[in-house]
Formats: structure tokens, sequence, C-alpha cells
């Protein structure tokens, strides 16, 4: 008996193995992706999205998926930041900046047939301005708050009244969105891939789903994570959304408005959320691109023959200053000398990747606004001593907080960069007190309510529009820096009001003024996140605002 | 035995519910929340207050344990607050991978591992028992995302012979049913698909194995070294049995009685190595799922997920006792 069950054992191991084996070697399946040739075009992305509903995220990962599926009704030009027509081929606003006339382009189809018009423009607002429920929560409703402020029945006295007013279709391609007033936020708010044009079909089936949150959790709706239900006019149609093997597969839409169609047949973002697995994986062949290369691997990469294109600037890193946190910061002079005891030429040269460069105010030289007329801060330890001197600080002790298990497309090496800064104020006569945290949420709580004296942070701007990045901290009191200083406040809301944009250019140019003359932190450079691509493939052009088109991809 | 296993199953409550008290705190204690995590540089203090209002993080932490418990009672683990998912449909997406990765794991570090260390100690002082020890050791000291890199860098990048991450291959159409790839490519006769999955476990695998395999090596020629020693071994050969059935019935059968206890513990800890080697390769389990979980303070997730290992570590181990009395008929299990 116990013979005959070991033979059986023996039999059934053995088929499975020769099964197996020769199944291995003779593959009938079709594999056509995995970076090695085919049709299928494999991009490493360093995280999952969050939603198939680019509305429901405020995530650079979910954008990153949706925007090859989802347009909105204006872009950014491709390689740049400039505001294009996107599905709206041109648009307008009247003077007072609070009615916004939108023509939209003839022949768009989204994925499910539908055809494009200005009432499905404006279903697609109306939807969003009407959410209730767990939709009004900002870790949902992020963006629509941001730009259009709150909702038809707001439901929580937190959420800011709504700017938005009403959208009409004022003809089949003409769509008119109102607002109550001017906003900064606008036109720049509208190339929001959170804001992009969903098929009416599809809103409509949004609307039999909803979001829950049950006092203790936040679900998002069963449409948003599974393909089938979502659809755009975008050049890619979301095929499937593999959740085990953490693959979003995006198929060409044949019947796309552009005069160019994809590419490449299926594309397909896979996530892998260590640096080096990601570089390994593309060196093995088995993707063809991924984003947030290292910057110590780029050199590297090109030696290997891989293709690391340079993106432009729209970002910004700054080393922050909480008064808060110690009094010391609350003297100019000791603000000042803090900034020149940094040397910024070195941090760019040695830490950041190609393209790099050194900032001198709290926005990139690519937004509209940026100021040549700031006031500079050379660095000079020298200058710097005597300025503490002058303060009655020479013997200035810091809190310097950093973050550590992260990188960020501004700041790809936190570490090391502050081991340099600290250096350079420790030159300076300045004693550096080093405070690693966890970047979420420990680093993010701590800056953020403002106990840390010295910390380093970044933005990388949504559109090309002054106010994204200045507006975000120095339109009033934050914690962050702990200052009030009216003549910084005032500066920067004078041009969030402003409805012409070529003035509010202007005024964002004297309100960069008046805080480099105030000096609140140290605005350290703009970097461009390293994105490389296999030699195999025509990669597409690279975008500062990381919006790269994949439709633009094609084998070699 | 029955009623042994009825006994532990019914001790596990206790155990469980301590665990949860126990983990409920611990994971509020821990600085931050997952309001930042979830908007980032993004978050002000009222959107934090508004994501911890919404998810219920304000309530009195009793109020926010009963709503746990009350949920519990009906086998639901709560949502994830990264994902927006139930963290039960995380869970039973993600276990196939590390149990598949685990198994996988621990059967090379037994099939390698046990002949290894058993031929080391016959043949004590050869250049296989000199080769053993010290390899050993070099398993046992090398972290194991170091080996994970560096097996990935020669036999991925270097050779080409196995793919660099994921469980599949891009574009496999391969038909789920059980997400254990490798069985569902056998039960749905896509062979090629269970080869692919096959190819995709051997280096993490590999990675995985080092440690345990290191450990049970080192234990298997220790006890055999010892059992050799022993009255009964010699008797056995002086009275002429042959040397198949001693060593099987003799020395291995009493040697491995330690090993075995030592592979019900591994086992459990395999989940700990899980977390640097999922993420090393992209594998997508439990392990990677966690280490996201802790980053994003993911409350609903790291009580749910380490509640289950815990229980899974309680079942690896009765297992193990169970495991004892097949082997060595003079322990009795009470």
């Amino acid at each position: 008996m116990r013979r005959t069950r070991s033979r059986v054992v023996t039999a059934i191991a053995a088929t499975l193995a020769v099964g197996l084996i020769t199944s291995g070697c003779a593959s009938e399946r079709d594999d056509d992706g995995g970076g090695e040739g085919g049709d299928t075009f494999v991009f490493g992305a360093p995280g999952d999205p969050g939603s198939l509903d680019p509305a429901l995220a405020s995530d650079g990962e979910t954008f990153r998926v949706t925007r090859q599926a989802f347009e909105a009704l204006i872009e950014h030009e491709p390689g740049g930041s400039e505001l294009v027509g996107g599905l709206a081929e041109s648009w307008e606003s009247n003077e007072a900046g609070t009615e916004w006339t939108f023509n939209l382009r003839e022949g768009v189809t989204f994925h499910d047939g539908e055809k494009l018009t200005a009432e499905a423009v404006c279903a697609n607002y109306d939807y969003w301005f009407n959410w209730t429920g767990t939709y009004q929560n900002k870790a949902i409703s992020y963006y629509w708050q941001t730009v259009f402020g709150g909702f038809a029945k707001n439901e929580s006295k937190d959420t800011a009244e709504p700017n938005y007013k009403g959208c009409a279709a004022q003809d089949e391609l003409t769509a008119v969105i109102s607002v109550n007033e001017a906003s900064a936020n606008l036109p720049g708010g509208f190339s929001l891939q959170a804001l992009a044009i969903h098929s009416p079909k599809a809103i409509a089936e949004y609307k039999k789903e909803s979001a829950t949150g049950e006092g203790d959790a936040l679900t998002y709706p069963k449409y948003s994570q599974e393909a089938g239900t979502v659809a755009g006019t975008g050049p890619f149609k979301i095929a499937e959304w593999d959740k085990g093997n953490q693959e979003v597969t995006l198929e060409r839409f044949d019947d796309y408005w552009g005069e160019e169609k994809a590419g490449v047949e299926k594309l397909v973002f896979r996530t892998i959320s260590e640096e080096n697995a990601r570089r390994q994986a593309l060196e093995a062949g088995n993707i063809d691109g991924y984003d947030l290369v290292a910057p110590s691997d780029v050199e590297g990469l090109k030696d290997k023959g891989f293709q690391v294109p340079v993106r432009g600037v729209f970002n910004i890193f700054y080393l922050g200053m909480s008064q808060g946190a110690n009094e010391a910061l609350e003297k100019k002079e000791v603000r000042q000398a803090i900034t020149h005891a940094i040397d910024r030429d070195n941090l760019v040269n040695t830490q950041l990747p190609e393209g790099g460069v050194v900032a001198t105010q709290f926005m990139p030289d690519t937004v509209d606004g940026f100021s040549e007329g700031v006031a500079t801060y050379d660095f000079s330890t020298d200058k710097a001593k005597d300025l503490l001197a002058d303060a009655g600080e020479s013997k200035l002790s810091v809190d310097f907080c950093y973050p550590t298990e992260v990188t960020r497309p501004y700041m790809p090496a936190p570490a090391d960069m502050f081991e340099l800064m600290k250096a350079d104020l420790e030159k300076a006569g300045i004693t550096v007190n080093p405070k690693p945290m966890k970047w979420a949420p420990d680093y993010l709580d701590a800056t953020e309510n403002g106990s840390c004296a010295l910390h380093m942070l970044g933005w990388t701007g949504d559109f090309n529009d002054g106010y994204n990045f200045i507006g975000t901290w120095f339109s009033g009191f934050d914690a962050q820096w702990g200052f009030r200083e009216d003549a910084v406040f005032d500066a920067v809301k004078a041009a969030e009001s402003e409805p012409d944009v070529a003035q509010r250019v202007e005024l964002y140019k004297k309100a960069n003024e008046a805080i480099m003359e105030y000096v609140p932190g140290v605005p350290i450079s703009s970097s461009p996140p390293s994105i490389a691509f296999s030699d195999k493939v025509n990669p597409p052009e690279v975008s500062p605002l990381t919006q790269e088109n994949f439709a633009e991809v094609s084998f070699k | 035995m029955l009623r042994l296993v009825v006994r532990r199953l019914l001790q596990l409550i206790p155990t469980l519910l301590g665990l949860s008290v126990l983990l409920f705190v611990w994971v509020r204690l821990l600085p931050g929340g997952p309001a930042a995590a979830l908007l980032g540089e993004r978050a002000t203090a009222a959107d934090k207050a508004q994501i911890e209002r919404a998810l219920g993080l304000d309530q009195p932490l009793w109020v926010q344990y009963g709503r746990f418990l009350e949920r519990l009672g009906r086998l639901d683990l709560g949502t994830s607050t990264q994902t927006g998912q139930p963290v039960w449909d995380e869970f039973t997406r993600a276990f196939p991978a590390t149990v598949e990765l685990g198994v996988t794991a621990i059967l090379m570090a037994v099939a390698v591992g046990i002949p290894l260390g058993y031929f080391a100690a016959r043949r004590r002082g050869s250049w296989l028992d000199v080769s053993a020890v010290s390899g050993s050791l070099l398993g046992i000291c090398i972290p194991v995302f170091f080996l994970a890199y560096l097996l990935k860098a020669l036999f991925a990048v270097q050779l080409g012979w196995f793919p660099a991450f994921g469980r599949q291959t891009t574009g496999l159409d391969a038909t789920e049913v059980t997400g254990f790839y490798v069985l569902d490519g056998i039960l749905t006769g896509e062979f090629d698909a269970s080869w692919d999955a096959v190819q995709h476990l051997v280096l993490p695998a590999m990675a995985l194995a080092s440690i345990p395999l290191a450990i049970i090596v080192r234990m298997t020629r220790a006890s055999v070294l010892e059992v050799l020693g022993e009255d009964y071994v010699r008797t056995a050969e002086s009275k002429g049995l042959k040397q198949s059935v001693v060593r099987g019935r003799h020395v291995l059968r009493n040697a491995l009685l330690p090993v075995v206890t030592a592979i019900g513990l591994l086992t459990g800890g395999l989940l700990s190595g899980a977390v640097l080697t999922e993420s090393v390769f992209a594998f997508g389990g439990i392990g990677s799922f966690i280490k996201t979980a802790i980053d994003q303070r993911d409350y609903p997730v790291l009580v749910g997920f380490i509640m289950f290992i815990a229980l899974a570590y309680v079942i690896i181990n009765l297992l193990v006792d169970l495991a004892y009395s097949l082997i060595d008929p003079r322990v009795r299990v009470h």
C-alpha cells in the first residue's frame, strides 16, 4: 500500500515536472510585453495609482496613468509649461475673470462612443459641484476644492464657500463656465488632470455609486477601482487594472481625434517602488522606461546606452525657517546670514541631476511671474558671520529637521543635502542639531505645525501660475513659516485677485521681490526629476510638469 | 490529537483579543497619522483635521476600539486608508503571493539544507563540511536585501536567466483562479504560465531562503553529529543493520526533531524577511503592502495584517507540534 502511494506521488510529480518544462520550452502564449520588443511599452512607475477616476485623486502616480486616457479643456504645451488648447481649441474670459468660454474641438469621441459636446463638459463640472457626502472630503476632492472651493451644498463648516457658479452650453461646442470671483487658479485649473472631461454616459454610471465613509474609513467607489466604466477621450483607453501584479494596462484608442494615434498598441504601467529595482528592471530589459532615476544612476545609465532626456524645471526646493520654533529666526539678519551661509551652487552641482539650477526666489524661472529683480544672497561665510554678530547671535544653535527614507522630485537625496547644508552652517559658526525623521507622517507633521526651526521641503507646480507656488506659502499666516508680515501677504493677495493675466504676472514679480526682501527661507534649487528609457524606443517629449504623453512612444 | 487542536484554536481567541488591544494602542501611539500621508506636502492643518474626522480618529480610543471589535464581529477588518479598499480584499490579493514565495523559499531551504547538513556531518572535516559551515555563516551574515540585489544583478541583469521583478511577465494573459500562479497554471492547463511563475519565484525565493537555509544546514549538521555519537546508533550498527536503515531510521529521524522545530519558527519568520524581498523584487505580496502601510500609518491594515500573521504563527507551530508525533512516535501530544 505504502509503495503504491509513493509510486502515484512520483508519477504525479514527474508528470507535472515534464509538463512544466516542456510547456516552458515551447510556450504558445503571446508574450509581447516586458520590454522585449513587440508592441507593448512597459513603464516602471514608482507607485500605484489610487483611482482610475482622476477627479478623485491628487497624486502624480494616478495622473501619470489617467493622463493617457483623459484630457482636460486646456493642456500644457508638449515639453513646456505654457497653456495650450486641449479639448477646447481656444478659450477666453470676460474682463472680470468670472466667465470662461471654451470653444470645443469638433469630432472628439469618448472611449465609449459618446461625442464631446458642451453639454458633456457641463455634465462633468456640474457633477463635481454637486458632490455630497464623502466626496466632499479633501482626501477625495482635493483639486476641485483647491480650484473652485466648496460645493452646491457644503456639508461641513470647514469646507470653503464655492467659487463655481455654473456651466452653460451656449451651443453644441461652446461651453461657458462661470465663477463668483476672479481667481489666480484660473485658467490654469482647467488644465488639471483632476478636472479632465469624462463621457456623460460614464458620469451617469458614476452617479449610481458613491464613495463611502462610515465614520472610520474612506472607500473609493468601485467604478474607480476597475477598468470598464471610466471613459475619457485620450489616445489610450484603460483596459485593465491588475492590482495583484500592480499593473495598469491601456490599449490604443483607434478613434482618437488627434492626427497621430498612439505609437504602441499597449501601454503598461508597472509599479516598482524601489529605485534600484526600477533601474535593474530596465537594465534587464524587463521594462522600457522608468521615472525618478537617482541622480547617481544617470551617468551609468547613459554609459550603457540608455536614454535619459533632461526635463525642464517646474519645482522649487527650499530651506524653510519656522520662526515659531526658534526666536532668533525672527531677526532678519539671522535669516539673511543663513541664506548667505549656504553654498547653493555646490548643492546643485553635487546633488542634483543635469538641468538643475540655483533658485533665487520661491518659484522656478519657467513660471510666469518670475522676477529678475529680487534681492540675491551670494554664498559668503564671512558675510554670514558678520550678520550673525550684528544680530547678537554669534552662538546660534538651531534644530534642523530632515526626512529619511524618501526622495522627492525636487529633493533626490535629502540626507546628503542636509549634510552639505549642515557643514556650511557650521562653517558660519552655527550649531546645528540634526533631527532626522520619517517622511510621512512624522516629518510632514513636524514641518507643517512649525516645530522644525530649519527644514527642507519643496513643491512641484500643478500649472503655470505663480499663485500655485508663492500663494501656497505666503498668502497669510502659515505655521510652517511662523511669521506675520503684511507687506508679503498683501503683495501675494493683490496678485491673486487680479483678473487680468498680464497684470497678474507683474504683481507676482513684485510679490517675489517683497518675499525675497523679507527672506522667510532660502530658495535653493529647481531641478528636473530624471526619467530613463531603453535605447530601443523613441521616447515621448519629456515635460517639466512630468506630464509625458506616452502616445508619442514607439519602438525603433 | 483532535482535543489538542480544538484547545489550541480556543486559546487563540483570548490571545488575539489581547493582541488586538496592544496593536490598536501601539499603532495610534506612532507619531503622526494617515491624514498627512494621504495629501503629502499639500496637507494643511484644516485638511488633516477633516480627514481625521472622516476616519473617526478624532473619537476617543475606546470608541474607536469598540467600532473595530464590532466590525471584527462581522468579520470585517475595516478599510485601508491608503487604497480606500477593504483590508480583507487587499489581504486576499496579497496573501497568495507571499504564501507562494514563502513556501518556495522554505522548500528550497529544507530541500537543500537538510541533505547538506546531513552529509556535512557525515563527512566531518571534508571540503563539503567546510564549505557548508562557511557558506551557512555567509548566508546568515549577508542582509537579505543586499543578497536580493546581488542575485538580480547577476542572474537577471548580467545573465538574463530570470526576470528582475514581479510574479508574472507583463502581457502574459494567464487565467487567475486561486491567486497562486504556479497552481493556477496547472489547474487551467496553462503550463507556460506556471513555468513563468516559477521563473519569477526563483530569485526572490533564493534571497528569502538564504537565512533559513543557513540555519537548517547548521542545525542539521550539529544535530546529526550529536546523534551519530549516541549509543543506540552504535548498537544499531554493531548488530549489523544496513547503513541505509541506520541512517534513515535511527540517525536522521532523531536528528530532525530540533530541525523541524526550527523550520516551524523560520516559516513564521519568513514573513518579516518577505517585507524586504518583496519590495526589492516588486513582488506585490503582504510584505511590501505592510511596508507601505507602516509608512502611510494605515491603521486598519497594520492591525488586521499583524493579527493575521500572529494567527498564522500559532497555526504553523501547532502543525509543527503535530509533525513531531509523526517523526518520533515516542512523542505523544497531549
